[in-house]
C-alpha cells in the first residue's frame, strides 16, 4: 500500500476511534428510520476506515494483476445473487443469506467491504430494503464484520490443515451468523428494553434472527462451496494468480 | 472430477431441501420477513419510537412499494449476479474445453 492511501486510511480510523467513543451507538438489514440518526452517523463513520482501506486494496490487488478482475466480478455478482434470494425457514419467516464469504476468502474482508456496499446501496435505493440512514450500520455488519469473521476463521483452520471445503463451509456460514449477531446487537443497542437494558434487548433481538437465520447460514455454507468448486475447475489459472490456489498444486 | 461433481449435486440437493421442507412442514404459515419482524419487535421494546425517516422510493412514489414491482426488482438483482456469474464461468468453462487452460481471458 502506497503512503498516502495509508495516511488516509489513518485519518479515517482516527476520525472513527474519535465518533466511536462518544456515548452512543446504534443490524443485517436494519429498515430505514429504524435507528436514531446519531446511532446511523457513528456507524457510518466506523465503516469509513474499512471502506477506504477496502477500496486501495481492491486498487492494488486490481493493478497488481487484471486478471483479478473476473475474480472480483464474481464475487460481487454472487453476493447479489445470494442476498437477493429470500428463503423460507423453519421458524416460519422468510430472510436472506449475505453472500460475503466468497469474496472474503478469495480477496480479504477489506476487499469485500466494497462489493457489499454496492449490494447494499442497490437495496437500500431500489428496493426499500435497509436503508440510506441505516446503511452504514447494515454496511457494517454485512460488508465487514461478518466477512472480517470469514476470513480469519478460514485462515485458522487452514493453519490446522482442516479440509479446505469443509474449511470453506465453515467460515462462510459463521460468518453469515455472525453477522446477523451484530445487527441484533446494533438494533439493541438503540432500543434497549426497560427491563435489564440492552442486554435483554440483544436477546430479543437474537432469539428473531437466529432460528431462521441457521439454516440459511448452512445454505449460504454449501452454495459457497460449490461456486468455488467450480471456479476450481474451471478457473485455476485465475485462483492461482491471486494466490488462493498454491503454485505446486498442478 | 466426478467427485466432485457428485458432490456439487448432492450439496446442491441439500441446499433445496433445507429451503423446501419448512415449507412443506408449517403449512399455512406466513413467512413474513425477519426484517419486518425486527421492526415490530422495535414497536414492542420502545413503543414511543417512530421511524424517523421511510425508504427513498416510499417517499418518491408517496407510498410503500406494491409487491409485484417488489419482486420485480429483487428479481432484477438476481439477474444482474447470475448473469455477471454465468457469463465468466461460461468462458473459463469453454476455454477448458478448448483445451487452452493456460491461456488468459
Amino acid at each position: 500500500m502506497q503512503k498516502t492511501q495509508k495516511k488516509l486510511i489513518a485519518a479515517a480510523a482516527a476520525l472513527s476511534i474519535g465518533f466511536g467513543i462518544v456515548p452512543a451507538a446504534n443490524a443485517m438489514h436494519i429498515a430505514e428510520g429504524y435507528l436514531p440518526p446519531t446511532h446511523c452517523i457513528v456507524w457510518g463513520v466506523i465503516c469509513l476506515p474499512f471502506l477506504l482501506a477496502g477500496f486501495f486494496s481492491l486498487q492494488n490487488t486490481v493493478k497488481k494483476n487484471r486478471r483479478a478482475l473476473t475474480l472480483i466480478a464474481i464475487s460481487g455478482a454472487f453476493i447479489f445473487v445470494i442476498s437477493s434470494l429470500k428463503i423460507p425457514s423453519i421458524a416460519a419467516s422468510c430472510s436472506h443469506m449475505t453472500g460475503t464469504g466468497l469474496g472474503a476468502i478469495l480477496f480479504g474482508p477489506l476487499a469485500v467491504s466494497i462489493l457489499g456496499l454496492i449490494v447494499l446501496l442497490f437495496q437500500a435505493l431500489l428496493l426499500a430494503h435497509g436503508g440510506l440512514t441505516t446503511l452504514g450500520a447494515n454496511c457494517f455488519s454485512m460488508a465487514i464484520a461478518g466477512p472480517l469473521v470469514t476470513f480469519l476463521l478460514y485462515t485458522l483452520l487452514k493453519k490446522c490443515k482442516v479440509n479446505k471445503k469443509v474449511n470453506i463451509f465453515i467460515a462462510a456460514a459463521v460468518g453469515d451468523l455472525f453477522t446477523y449477531c451484530v445487527t441484533a446487537l446494533q438494533l439493541a443497542l438503540s432500543h434497549p428494553s426497560e427491563v435489564g437494558g440492552a442486554g435483554a434487548s440483544f436477546g430479543k433481538f437474537l432469539a428473531v434472527f437466529a432460528p431462521t437465520q441457521i439454516p440459511l447460514a448452512v445454505i449460504e455454507g454449501i452454495l459457497t462451496v460449490v461456486i468455488v468448486i467450480a471456479m476450481e475447475s474451471f478457473a485455476t489459472k485465475e485462483l492461482r494468480s491471486i494466490g488462493f490456489i498454491k503454485e505446486e498444486t498442478k | 472430477m466426478s467427485r466432485n461433481k457428485k458432490l456439487v449435486i448432492i450439496l446442491l440437493l441439500a441446499a433445496v431441501l433445507i429451503a423446501a421442507i419448512p415449507f412443506f412442514a408449517l403449512r399455512g404459515a406466513s413467512f413474513g420477513g425477519t426484517d419486518d419482524a425486527a421492526s415490530e419487535l422495535v414497536e414492542e421494546i420502545s413503543p414511543d419510537y417512530e421511524p424517523w425517516t421511510a425508504p427513498v422510493l416510499e417517499n418518491a412514489i408517496g407510498g410503500e412499494l406494491p409487491g409485484e414491482v417488489e419482486s420485480l426488482l429483487f428479481c432484477v438483482q438476481t439477474g444482474i449476479g447470475v448473469g455477471v456469474i454465468a457469463f465468466f464461468i461460461g468462458r473459463f468453462y469453454e476455454r477448458k474445453k478448448l483445451g487452452k487452460s493456460g491461456e488468459d481471458l
